[in-house]
């Protein structure tokens, strides 16, 4: 009797979700499973291999260093920047599409870390996430901003770090932890561990001196 | 205009990597102590689904949108060279918690701390095309 109930429930529920887009809407805005997040993602890769390119986000930054005149500097910012357009394209759509995401699919709850980690957080004394929609929800403010020296250091120390990492190893979590492994390529795969290890190091032995 | 539609794919990208929470700083902090397995769910499943189509498009020899073969023009294998790079990018990775696509999908969400991450990572992409002749590849 409870399960035929609860069946029923469930499919009253599926009606509902596709009579009534407000509850469709509601649908995707919880935060996804993580077997959901990893099937979209690698959909994504096929889809932009099927269109005859490879995934890979981080030559954006190269391309903006040529577009701002760095092949007068170094011969290895002399690249032709047609070829590179549709990737700045994705770039620019990834960007709208936090846009979308922030004013109509922002879940109602903060990003639901574990209990450990929360607990570590608060132990440094950096505030736990908040909703989406307060600004707290994805970076720690605490950590980096723009109301202390430190704070713009570690942000542009940080991503100085990203991209000459990125650079050097010619490629970023994009194209070698997904498609780079998904071509099965040995070089990625050791990127990859120094991503882990760099990771690591400075989870671990790092940051704890900077929090 | 033809690349509008790698704009509209970009667009599905940046709300899977929001609602993955994959851009979250929180998420990678987590990831990095160990606390949760949500982030190695979603690259476990990226990586084994992604290898599992790439191997199916080369074996029934899919044709792309460009009339061409699935291929990879593979790297040269430098030990060094790769475990070096991933680890200078991992350590700012675990700083910023984004790495390059998130960047961009957390400014679309309005926070312009990283558009100092984005300007610090054009920073060391210019000084690797600088001093990468005397790094070890």
């Amino acid at each position: 009797m409870d399960i035929s109930n609860t069946i029923q429930r469930k499919s009253n529920k599926n009606m509902e979700l596709v009579s009534n887009p407000t509850t469709f809407l509601d649908f995707i805005r919880q935060p996804w499973h993580w077997a959901v997040s990893g099937v979209a993602i690698a959909a994504i890769m096929f889809v932009l291999t099927w269109m005859g390119r490879s995934f890979g986000v981080s030559t954006t930054f190269k391309a903006t260093c040529t577009a701002l005149g760095a092949g007068k500097v170094s011969d290895f910012f002399k690249i032709d920047l047609k070829e590179e357009g549709w990737r700045m394209a994705f770039a620019i759509g990834g960007l709208l599409g936090g846009v979308i995401a922030a004013f109509f699919l922002s879940s109602p709850e903060p990003v639901a870390i574990s209990e450990a980690t929360q607990a570590h957080l608060s132990e440094v004394g950096l505030a736990l996430p908040e909703g989406d929609s307060t600004g707290r929800g994805f970076v720690p403010t605490g950590l980096l901003n723009f109301s202390s020296i430190k704070g713009i250091l570690l942000a542009i120390g940080g991503g100085f770090l990203v991209g000459f990492g990125a650079r050097y190893g010619d490629g970023c979590t994009s194209g070698h932890a997904i498609s780079g492994l998904s071509h099965l390529q040995l070089p990625s795969l050791i990127t990859v561990i120094g991503f882990f290890i760099g990771g690591l190091l400075m989870t671990h032995f790092i940051l704890p001196f900077l929090f | 205009m033809k690349n509008i539609s790698f704009l509209l794919v970009g667009v599905l990208f940046g709300i899977i990597m929001t609602k993955s929470e994959a851009i979250s700083w929180f998420r990678i902090h987590e990831m990095f102590r160990f606390e949760s397995f949500h982030m190695y769910g979603i690259i476990g499943t990226a990586v084994i689904l992604g290898a599992a189509s790439i191997w199916a498009a080369k074996k029934f020899k899919m044709k792309t949108l460009r009339q061409t073969l699935v291929t990879y023009t593979p790297m040269k294998l430098s030990i060094p060279r790769h475990l070096l790079a991933g680890t200078i990018f991992g350590l700012g990775w675990a700083i910023t918690g984004c790495c390059p696509g998130p960047m961009y999908v957390l400014v679309g969400h309005g926070y312009w701390i990283i558009l100092l991450v984005i300007l610090g990572a054009l920073l060391g992409t210019f000084t690797y095309g600088v001093v990468r002749k005397y790094l070890p590849h």
